[in-house]
């Protein structure tokens, strides 16, 4: 188990190395050079400036090197200045990664509650009317844009009824006297929308997962066994049905956890939630490459990191399965 | 969609040996049976194949309505619905309907040609490496593994901002007002074939020491051979199924990185760009914020149904009779 997880590790961070290569190769093909632009806006910069700009800068030197230069910086906790913001990459990340984690959290633990008992409570009830109508929603509720959805809850919600804010992540200009309470009252507010949209995808996904999975459980032979030895419903469906059917689900939360966070990018751009997924995304149609890099890779990362955790777990959880 | 005809392959490829029984029935016609009995994934067929005439005809929509998609009328932005705007027009004053129509055409043949090469990388990467094991197969499963655990969103949109132009071989050979479709395409392709890879190599590593396969091999037949005709045969029915799902998958994410204004460029319009600019339609004209979307709901609805159906269709063990 030890060696799996060291060899898991190992193999984690080189997908990382690989992809921050890759990522800072193809920053290089995107539409506006940083520099250019800079350029155009200067009357006195003329093109031999710009030459010699590009060679104090290291620019003119081939991927490799430049990428080496920018891995050492990071090696050294060095991120790099965002040139929108005018921060230190490192400031302007943490709070944006912090929303993330407060929103991708939220919507996985509200995913969780509602999706497993809902597909365990819908499992025992094969082909009836309230399972057709759960089938249906879950078919709806994988094939919906995600984005779409997040729109129509905010002409619903925000414009027509006026109930909730249509976009941001707290209330601007809000007093620091305020209470710990109410300022958790106000995130929350700011939450409910994105969160709903967010989490719809994976309760669906979750809750026809769940459901086949302890269809088949309980046609093994071991759940006949517990009924014939004579022990209660309850027990049978629950120390002997769910607790085998949830070791399989556990590898599927855990990609959901990645489609969480991957769908996050697509949901804080439409509530204009601040969170890394906008950042990403603003940070490249702005140019801003450094925090691009470091909140594309750092993402990657944490969703690779939790990929290992419930491979782990699922390691751990079904003794049949052994990684020596 | 020629489901008729992938589903003769995939039924053909199941039963080697033909029945002489004349009231026996062929397993393309128990698959096909199957299939007619899931009302809804019969109705999705429907729905598919109208969406996919749409998509063929569109000119010819456009010609019969005596419709311009590119038409401008700055007068009439945001026009309500009337008779010769059956769904109004849009921020440039276009018909929406005919912009529908012709949405229809890039968005489905995005998803379809994303998906067939998908399936053809999927097919070739699994199946290699599943017939070689060893070295092979490790670099391989490994490559898999990394694209399939990473962030697809985020990846994506880096992958989309790239300026194809400046990409040298590419930029010359693509007409200009097909560089966001073939982007989108290649884009979208390099992401979406590790499904069919990891399926098709369990798969064949399953049949490869069967009977039949050393049969094969002992007759003289070349590894290439083996893998075409004895090994991907059995593969196909998961494979269609797992087709038909990730079509519904592609227009989803064609869909999301068009309205990120990172996908298919306008005026070329698509579903997804279609909603673009859906914030400011949030508040001057929600019902085109809604209908682009609707489409896109009810297509990727029909292609998951019919995935549903053609698993139940196609699975052995699911054979009632």
């Amino acid at each position: 188990m030890g060696s799996f997880i060291v060899r898991r590790l190992i193999q984690t961070l080189l997908v990382t190395l690989a992809l921050s290569f890759v990522s800072y190769s193809l920053m290089g093909l995107m539409p506006g050079d940083p520099l250019d632009i800079a350029c155009q806006a200067n009357p006195h910069c003329t093109p031999e400036n710009l030459v010699t700009m590009k060679k104090t800068l290291g620019l003119d030197q081939p991927v490799y090197v430049r990428y080496g230069k920018w891995l050492a910086g990071i090696a050294q906790g060095d991120l790099g200045y965002s040139r929108t913001y005018r921060l230190p990459v490192t400031q302007i990340l943490g709070p944006r990664l912090v929303n993330t984690l407060f929103l991708s959290g939220t919507s996985l633990l509200l995913s969780l509650v509602i999706a497993i008992p809902l597909g365990v409570f819908t499992s025992l009830r094969p082909n009836s009317k309230f399972d057709y109508s759960l089938n249906m929603f879950a078919f709806a509720g994988i094939s919906i844009p995600a984005f779409w959805l997040g729109l129509m809850l905010i002409i619903v919600f925000a414009v027509k009824l006026n109930w909730l804010p249509a976009g941001g992540t707290e209330t601007v200009g809000l007093d620091a006297e305020m209470g710990l309470f109410e300022a958790a009252f106000d995130r929350l507010k700011y939450l409910i929308l994105p969160v709903t949209s967010l989490s719809l995808l994976t309760i669906a996904f979750w809750v026809r997962y769940t459901r086949a999975k302890m269809i088949e459980t309980m046609r093994h032979d071991y759940v006949r066994t517990a009924r014939a030895k004579g022990l209660s419903e309850q027990r049978v469906i629950y120390m002997h049905g769910l607790r085998n059917a949830l070791i399989p689900v556990v590898t599927v939360v855990a990609l959901g956890i990645s489609g969480i966070f991957s769908g996050a990018v697509i949901t804080e751009t439409v509530f204009a939630y601040q969170g890394a997924g906008k950042l990403i995304f603003d940070s490249i149609l702005a140019n801003d490459y450094n925090v691009a890099m470091c909140s594309f890779i750092i993402t990657s990362f944490l969703v690779l990191f939790m990929n290992l955790i419930a491979d782990v777990a699922y390691a751990y959880l079904d003794p049949r399965i052994s990684y020596a | 969609m020629s489901s008729n005809a992938t589903l003769a392959v995939a039924a053909h490829a199941v039963s080697p040996v033909e029945a002489k029984d004349p009231r026996a029935k062929s397993m393309v016609r128990i698959a096909f049976e199957q299939l007619l009995e899931h009302r809804i994934a019969v109705l999705s067929l429907g729905v598919i194949a109208l969406f996919c005439g749409i998509a063929v005809f569109a000119d010819v929509i456009a010609w019969a309505m005596n419709l311009d998609p590119n038409a401008q009328d700055i007068l009439n932005r945001y026009g309500e619905f009337s008779r010769e705007h059956w769904l109004g027009t849009d921020e440039a004053g276009r018909d929406v309907l005919i912009r529908l129509v012709y949405g229809t055409r890039v968005s489905l043949a995005v998803a379809l040609l994303t998906t067939v090469s998908a399936t053809i990388i999927g097919i070739t990467v699994g199946s290699v490496a599943g017939y070689f094991g060893g070295f092979i197969d490790t670099v391989l499963m490994r490559v898999t593994d990394s694209l399939l655990a990473l962030p697809t969103i985020p990846v994506l949109i880096i992958m989309a901002s790239i300026d194809f132009t400046k990409i040298p071989w590419l930029g010359g050979v693509v007409p200009s007002d097909m560089v966001s479709i073939v982007k989108m395409v290649l884009v979208l392709m390099v992401f979406s074939w590790m499904t069919q890879a990891r399926l098709v190599r369990g798969e064949v590593l399953a049949n490869k020491d069967l009977e039949f396969v050393l049969a094969a091999r002992t007759s003289g037949l070349s590894s290439g051979a083996i893998i075409l005709k004895e090994l991907l045969p059995n593969v196909l029915s998961p494979v269609i199924v797992s087709v038909t799902l990730s079509v519904g998958s592609a227009i989803l994410y064609e869909a999301a990185l068009s309205f990120l204004g990172l996908g298919i460029q306008p005026p070329t319009p698509s579903w997804g760009n279609m909603l673009n600019n859906a914030q400011e339609l949030i508040y001057s004209a929600p019902w085109l914020a809604v209908i682009p979307g609707i489409l896109i709901l009810i297509v990727v609805m029909a292609f998951n149904f019919l995935g549903d159906g053609l698993q139940d269709a196609l699975d052995p063990k699911a054979i009632k009779r």
